[in-house]
């Protein structure tokens, strides 16, 4: 852990944790923090468990050993303070209902009974319309949600996770099926976000590029436990070579762009996933 | 119309029973659960036939069975949601059943042998209901419609994006569960206005015309709730005003046709604003094609 950030409390503390699915151990012995303020990324090549770790954290799968701490509570018992994005969630392209109301459920989906007019619903109205416009939707957000395109969808998704001002958003591949240009505007937008809203970010991603800029820190995870450090100190081919006990190299381009070769599973699932986006 | 009284009785449950089947309506197109009420009709048919059979009175088999059966069906299905092969495994061996006890009835019970209990269990009798029958009837629909309006939202949320519901604490299996009940006793419900065969007309027409109407959730719900009400009362008075048309057929009519229109007028809305494009002095030259084309890539959309 880098020093300075230390004696800030920690929003998420994942100690000697061990993720056991069906019969088999997803990982183990792994360590994981965020500290407030930070945007750590979570990486590891495709079902190493990275979606496993964040709902181990939420409480949505069990603990096979160790302990989990979320907002200092033990897990399921914070998530109302977290805004949480699921990894590849797109909308039927039938699905008749508005954006905005989508955004909304983010405030008041939880809740019994039919909305009453008055205050209390006025504020939500108004709410949803300040989500929209910090994510940049005003233009689309009033049209069915399964006729927008996937970087349309993903900025209402993440005003959906916005909606109570939690302290942290866990968001789970949030870049996962958008182009480069998309990828790119979606990283500064959360990064943005992140500063403005006073908001701790803990991405999962499975190519660092498009947030590399933006990470304070990143956790690398193996089956054997998890690397946590800066990326120039986590994404090294010693690192990496250590932590899944096989040759990885870490090549760096002249545009700063990293990129890990040797990466056990990894490379081959990303190119043929972006055929079903559109 | 109003002077006789089974005419009242038709109006007050069939308003309550549409009432009920247009909310749920709604839900079962937004989750694409129709195919499940679809099931659960048939098990409707065989609930009330196994209790003629039993010689118990036909609607307490068709609640007890249609709950039941749906339970069981979202105890094997994921998160309280039957999949395909569930719910087309339960479809025809119950039907299969229905038709065993059709027979056991008929060949023990009705001394005369004749068919007309399944018949009235097939296509509704909505002008037989008794006084009380029909006040009963009516309390069950406002009772579903009641519980269906108080769990909207989160059953909304769950439907939508159950994930991010289930982190935010919404009982997503549970509200899966408690929405299976709610269609059982609607398609129990309403097999004495329109029949086990018909009711899929009443809990989807509705709600597919509401929701091309409309990408407001809460105000979709209303309107495929109102449709079906209306629906109920243009069949019911065609009904009354023409001796031939039976009134279950006459509602359903009128569900289908407003479906319809909503869908005609989808297409023209549609027609005319690609004929404004093709008419706009910013690109004329746009080619007749081209906008054929677009309107195919939007339709499909
Ligand atoms: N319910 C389950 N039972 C057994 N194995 C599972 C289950 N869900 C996921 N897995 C397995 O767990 C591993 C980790 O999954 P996941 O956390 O989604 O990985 P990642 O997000 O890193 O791609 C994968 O190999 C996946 O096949
Ligand atoms: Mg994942």
């Amino acid at each position: 852990m880098p020093g300075g950030l230390s004696d800030r409390p920690a929003l998420v503390d994942v100690r000697g944790a061990t993720a056991v699915l069906g019969r088999r151990t997803i990982w183990s012995h792994a360590d994981a923090t965020v500290t407030a303020g930070e945007f750590v990324a979570i990486l590891g090549p495709n079902g190493v468990g990275k979606s496993t770790l964040l709902k181990v954290i939420l409480g949505l799968v069990p603990l096979a050993a160790g302990t989990v701490r979320l907002l200092g509570r033990p897990p399921g018992q914070a998530n109302h303070e977290i805004g949480y994005l699921p990894q590849r969630r797109s909308f039927d392209a039938s699905l008749r209902v508005r954006g905005l109301d989508v955004v909304r459920l983010g405030l008041d989906g939880d809740r019994w009974g039919l909305p009453v007019r008055g205050r209390r619903s006025r504020a939500v109205t108004e709410r949803v319309g300040e989500l929209v416009e910090l994510v940049g939707a005003s233009d689309y957000a009033h049209r069915p949600i399964g006729q927008l395109s996937g970087g349309e969808q993903q900025r209402l998704l993440i005003a959906q996770a916005l909606a109570r001002r939690p302290k942290l958003l866990m968001l789970d591949e949030p870049l996962d099926s958008l182009d480069l240009p998309n990828q790119a505007a979606i990283a500064a937008l959360i990064s943005r976000i992140a500063r403005t809203e006073n908001v701790s970010v803990m991405i999962v991603a499975h190519d660092v590029n498009p947030i590399l800029t933006y990470l304070d820190r990143v956790i690398y995870l193996g089956q054997g436990g998890a690397v946590s450090g800066t990326p120039a100190e986590v994404i090294t081919s010693e690192t990496l070579t250590a932590l899944y006990g096989t040759p990885i190299e870490v090549l760096s381009t002249s545009d700063g762009r990293l990129v890990v070769v040797g990466q056990p599973e990894a490379p081959a699932r990303h190119t043929d996933r972006h055929g079903g986006s559109a | 119309m109003f002077s006789h009284p089974f005419m009242q009785h038709a109006f007050l449950a069939g308003t309550a029973v549409a009432l009920a089947a247009g909310l749920v309506g709604y839900f079962l197109v937004l989750r694409a659960q129709v195919f499940t009420a679809d099931a659960l009709s048939h098990v409707a048919f065989t609930g009330a036939l196994a209790a003629l059979a039993a010689g118990l009175d036909a609607r307490i088999g068709l609640f007890a069975v249609t709950i039941f059966v749906a339970l069981g069906m979202g105890a094997l299905g994921r998160r309280g949601r039957p999949d395909d092969v569930v719910i087309g495994g339960v479809f025809a061996w119950i039907l299969g059943l229905g038709v065993f006890f059709l027979t056991l009835y008929t060949t023990t019970r009705s001394g005369s042998g004749n068919g007309s209990a399944s018949v009235t269990v097939l296509f509704g009798s909505i002008l037989g209901l008794s006084g009380s029958r029909a006040v009963v009837t009516a309390v069950i629909a406002l009772v579903i419609g009641a519980v269906l309006l108080a769990i909207a939202r989160p059953l909304l949320f769950a439907s939508l994006d159950e994930n991010v519901a289930a982190a935010r604490g919404v009982p997503v299996r549970l509200l899966g569960f408690g929405f299976l009940v709610l269609v059982a006793g609607t398609a129990a419900e309403s097999t004495q206005v329109v029949g086990a065969l018909l009711i899929l007309g009443l809990l989807a027409a509705p709600a597919g015309a509401a929701i091309r109407m409309t990408t407001r959730p809460l105000w979709a719900l209303g309107l495929s709730a109102a449709i079906a009400v209306a629906s109920v009362w243009i069949g019911l008075a065609a009904g009354y005003a023409i001796p031939k048309v039976p009134p279950s057929f006459a509602i359903l009519a009128v569900a289908a046709l407003t479906y319809l229109v909503t869908i005609a007028v989808g297409q023209l809305r549609h027609r005319r604003h690609v004929e404004r494009r093709e008419t706009d002095p910013a690109n004329p030259q746009q080619p007749r094609i081209a906008a054929l084309a677009s309107s195919t890539a939007l339709d499909e959309g």
